[in-house]
């Protein structure tokens, strides 16, 4: 009987144990950490351009807008905003890439055919190295093709050729990667 | 008053002067009532005594009236004491617990193995090999038998592989509870310290239905010491030192043993290594810290029983940090550097990524034995899964677990056996459990696993005919319901694309604008069997056969998964449309098990219909690049092949042995090879033993890998915006075969009393090679393990 009493104490206190268990939580969760929307405002021509990057579902083909045309032996000023649109009101994500700046990059390809060089930082992080959200870039004859926008996560800023803006050695984690079709004429 | 009690007493004296009293009885087994001769049977106090004849019968003479203790003992028995009065009314019949070696928990050190089925092959560990190895992973012990590889994510991350298959297909029964540890995911180790285990067994097949019915490749049973009804009390402690990952194993365990049947054990283990390291360079972020308990009580009568049982189990696993990848780009950088991207100096710290697995479990069984019939055992068991994994976050969230899911199961098990007969055994039970899965939203994650609720519902039973010495027949059923009950949330886009919105529009509970929430449900009706027999050829050889069908549901991942797996770069996709996987597999086992050369052959085929597996499927954009996705389908597949043992006594002091296991899959409608089988794997074995000399063991370990050939091209084309390329990525081409010498010493001594040391060492990898494993995860981004010098110090009290 003892040990039956024992048994019975055992059970019970598992079921003590387990019965606390977690309210279901039927919320849908937004990625906190989601980047949904690149905005790129590059002035310095007759008109300002925006170039848009959007994507509010993953599975989804995303929204690509180029709102004009490049003038030609131009200096266009970019500056890049990165949202998180699924949170209303919109999450600032820049102040987060700002507030970490020493464990990010961005770096700018331009793709063939496409008449753009000098590409250069205009802001740096407290090391020193570039960070490029601001950035500047000159615009050759009439010409087109691709620029592609590339944010790393922790690269390695001190390798070869990185502080440049060469993503070849930069290593870290993308977190961003969008390509826009760029017009000179 | 007292003068009636006197002249009582005196009556009762007077009374007691006839003298010419006779006892006459029997002996019997417990279980199937059959005479035991030879017994012993002594009356305390009066020095007279008989043995039982041939039929088990035993007469006394001559006794006075009065009261008698009776000690009646057997070979192979436990003393009973027994009270009777004289004079005795018909015959005594004493029943004595007999053949102590088929009882639970009552086996002496040493002994025959328990067969937890007689016609499927077992493999077993025993805990010296576990104590030699307790530095490793329950996954990296079981490597140790022939036919079981392991599917690594790095060096901690080890999942056993039965015969070519593992995760949901392989079941781990720990202490007689089935590990419910989030199982499903490739690179969810097993949950079990392995310190615990006083044995390890695996059953290459279904037919232990018992456990399950869904064991599509086998069976891994972790049993505790056996306990001994004596009294004693005893421990051991192992501790150990490793080079590679700079750190060790502290484990002990103490256990108390009362005659009356008491038990308790209580037992711990702290693991820690740093980063591990190849030839060449430092795995940055390979270390890892695991700290388990468990503690164990209970009483082991004869006739009736229960144990109590908890263990906690805690473990921080650092994630090769060159593996953490945003997207194809990477993957691609990563793919063709000969190196990991990321190499650190040596550190003990783990950092992102990572996992923090606990696990606790509980159980409370009783058992009963019932005279002339056999056995009642009834369990309770909890278990409490919670797993954490960390990733590299923006923004702070680093401290934050993307991944936080709390698994939570009940189960309540019943089983009866019948062992009355020594022709004929048999045992069926029941089973009912409730599982409930919460992904905690804090993460900010979306859920990777739904809250699901999962009520299980199982019923068995199997049987043993031994038809004569050389003939035994086995055979046995199961059915197991399973009810699931989700609550997932689906992205609208992906709804559609997978044409749920036109198959499941009821199921949608409410929107949410981008996702919707929709309440899955499923039932699932599994029928599982098993026939086969053993047959003794001659005194030598011994041939099993056996077939098992075994019907597994789709786990929460193989039906939901729907986003990114971070270490893999790849968006992963289930559905909701799949139904269970039969397999249907067939075993031989021939051996020879006397002499000086023994061996065991065991070819296998084991053809699965609706077997469920991932690949790829197409590329996907996303703002952060570029990703390969990857889709659950189920398509009929087999796989095939041979495992073999052998060894040779050569002389006194020398034997060799030999391992070979050998594994093809095929998938029988794309008519193409399955991915991840293990490649052909050889090990030979010198080993010199001398018991004279301290109990001196050396061991030479020669352990070939071959290259698998046989691979599914999963190679895919990625378009990369930096470099303007298209790039092939190649996911499947097989690393190269690899050939590794592993060294083992050990030696015992007497310290005192009844304290053994025993100093071991091992090195692993002697040759310091380079090498990469196909079934290790991260073969794509780093080498494996170099050399690795062990020293074992072991203590038992």
């Amino acid at each position: 009987m003892k040990n039956l009493k024992f048994l019975a104490l055992f059970f019970t206190a598992t079921l003590f144990l387990t019965s606390c268990s977690s309210d279901d939580d039927n919320e849908p969760i937004n990625e906190e950490e989601v980047i949904t929307t690149v905005n790129v405002a590059l002035t310095g021509g007759s008109t300002p351009i925006t170039l848009t990057f959007r994507q509010l579902d993953e599975s989804a083909a995303p929204t690509i807008i180029v709102s004009g045309d490049f003038d030609p032996n131009t200096t266009y000023t970019g500056s890049i905003t990165v949202l998180n649109e699924l949170e209303n009101p919109a999450d600032n994500i820049t102040l987060e890439i700002e507030e970490e700046d020493d464990e990010h990059q961005f770096f700018y390809q331009v793709g063939a055919g496409l008449n753009i060089s000098n590409l250069t930082y205009l802001d740096f992080d407290g090391n020193g190295n570039p960070l490029g959200l601001r950035f500047s870039f000159d615009t050759g004859e009439a010409s087109s093709g691709n620029f592609t926008i590339t944010l790393r996560h922790e690269p390695n800023k001190d390798a070869s050729g990185v502080s440049d803006g060469q993503i070849a050695n930069a290593g870290g984690e993308t977190d961003i990667e969008v390509t826009f079709p760029l017009v000179i004429q | 008053m007292r003068i009636i009690l006197i002249l009582f007493f005196i009556s009762f004296l007077s009374y007691s002067q006839n003298c010419n009293e006779t006892l006459t009885g029997s002996v019997v087994d417990f279980h199937d009532g059959s005479p035991l001769s030879g017994a012993v049977l002594i009356v305390a106090g009066i020095e007279k005594f008989a043995q039982t004849d041939l039929d088990g019968n035993f007469s006394i003479e001559n006794l006075c009236e009065g009261t008698y203790t009776l000690q009646v003992s057997h070979p192979e028995c436990d003393t009973k004491a027994i009270q009777f009065s004289i004079p005795y009314n018909g015959t005594l019949s004493i029943r004595l617990e007999h053949h102590l070696e088929e009882l639970d928990q009552v086996t002496v050190k040493g002994s025959a193995a328990i067969d937890y089925v007689a016609t499927q092959l077992e493999n077993r560990i025993e805990k010296d090999e576990i104590d030699n190895l307790s530095y490793a992973s329950l996954g990296d012990a079981l490597k140790t038998l022939s036919g079981v590889s392991s599917l690594n994510t790095g060096s901690t991350v080890v999942k056993p592989v039965i015969q070519g298959l593992h995760s949901s297909r392989v079941l781990i029964m720990n202490n007689g509870v089935r590990m419910q540890d989030q199982e499903w995911g490739v690179e969810h180790a097993p949950n079990v310290d392995l310190n615990t285990a006083g044995s390890i067994s695996v059953i290459k097949g279904a037919s232990a239905l018992q456990y399950g019915g869904d064991a599509v490749g086998g069976i891994v049973l972790v049993e505790p010491q056996r306990i001994i009804r004596k009294d004693s009390l005893f421990g051991n402690t192992v501790l150990t030192g490793s080079t590679n990952g700079r750190g060790g194993t502290l484990t002990t365990s103490i256990t108390k043993t009362k005659e009356s049947g008491w038990y308790g054990t209580l037992q711990g283990t702290l693991k820690r290594f740093g980063d591990f390291e190849t030839p060449d360079y430092v795995l940055s972020n390979t270390g890892m810290f695991e700290k388990a308990a468990s503690f164990r009580f209970g009483l082991n009568k004869f006739t009736y029983g229960f144990e109590g049982y908890y263990s906690f189990f805690n473990s921080e696993t650092g994630i090769l940090r060159a593996s953490h990848l945003g997207n194809a780009q990477d993957l691609f950088s990563a793919l063709n550097s000969d190196t990991p991207l990321v190499i650190n100096d040596f550190t003990y710290s783990i950092e992102n990524p990572k996992q923090e697995v606990s696990h606790h479990l509980a159980k409370a069984k009783f058992f009963k034995r019932i005279s002339n019939f056999g056995k009642l055992e009834m369990q309770y068991d909890f278990q409490f899964n919670n797993r954490l994994e960390f990733d590299i976050r923006r923004g702070g969230r680093g401290d934050k677990a993307a991944v936080d899911l709390e698994l939570t199961t009940h189960t309540f098990s019943t089983d009866l056996s019948y062992d009355a007969n020594s022709k004929f055994k048999a045992n069926g039970g029941l089973l009912f459990r409730y599982q409930n899965n919460f992904a905690n939203p804090e993460t900010g994650v979306r859920r990777l696993i739904p809250d699901y609720d999962k009520y299980d519902l199982g019923i068995y039973a199997l049987g043993k005919y031994v038809l004569n010495d050389q003939w035994t027949l086995e055979g046995g059923f199961r059915y197991d319901y399973n009810h699931l009950d989700a609550n997932k949330f689906y992205r609208k886009s992906l709804w559609e694309s997978r044409g749920y919105d036109i198959d499941f529009p009821e199921i949608i509970v409410e929107d949410f604008g981008t996702q919707l929430l929709t309440n899955p449900t499923f039932d699932f009706h599994n029928f599982s069997g098993t026939l086969g027999f053993s047959y003794a050829i001659s005194e030598d050889y011994e041939l099993l056969s056996n077939y098992s069908l075994a019907t597994r549901a789709p786990n929460p991942s193989e039906l939901f998964s729907e986003g990114l797996h971070h270490s893999a770069a790849r968006i992963e996709i289930g559905d909701l449309r799949f139904n269970q996987e039969v397999a249907h597999k067939v075993s031989i086992a021939l051996s020879k098990t006397t002499g000086k050369f023994r061996f065991t052959v065991n070819p296998f085929l084991n053809s699965i219909n609706d077997f469920l597996l991932i690949e790829p499927s197409g590329v996907e954009q996303t703002i952060r690049g570029n990703f390969q996705v990857w889709e659950y389908k189920q398509t009929d597949a087999y796989l095939l092949g041979f495992d073999l043992d052998a060894k040779i006594n050569l002389t006194e002091q020398f034997d060799y042995s030999t391992k070979f296991s050998f594994v093809k899959g095929y998938d029988r409608e794309e008519n193409k090879p399955l991915i991840s089988i293990p490649p052909a794997n050889l090990s030979n074995v010198v080993q010199y033993k001398n018991e004279r000399l301290n109990n001196l063991k050396l061991g030479l370990e020669s352990n070939y890998v071959f290259r698998q050939n046989e691979f599914p091209d999963t190679n895919f084309e990625v378009f990369l915006p930096i470099s303007e390329t298209t790039e092939i990525f190649d996911l499947s081409t097989p690393p190269d075969a690899y050939h590794l010498i592993n060294l083992n010493a050990d030696a015992d001594f007497k310290v005192f009393g009844e304290t053994d040391l025993s100093l071991g060492l091992t090195v692993n990898n002697l040759l310091n090679t380079s090498y990469r494993d196909y079934l290790n995860r991260l073969r794509f981004f780093a080498d494996d393990l170099g050399r690795n010098i062990v020293l074992r110090l072991k203590i038992n009290y």
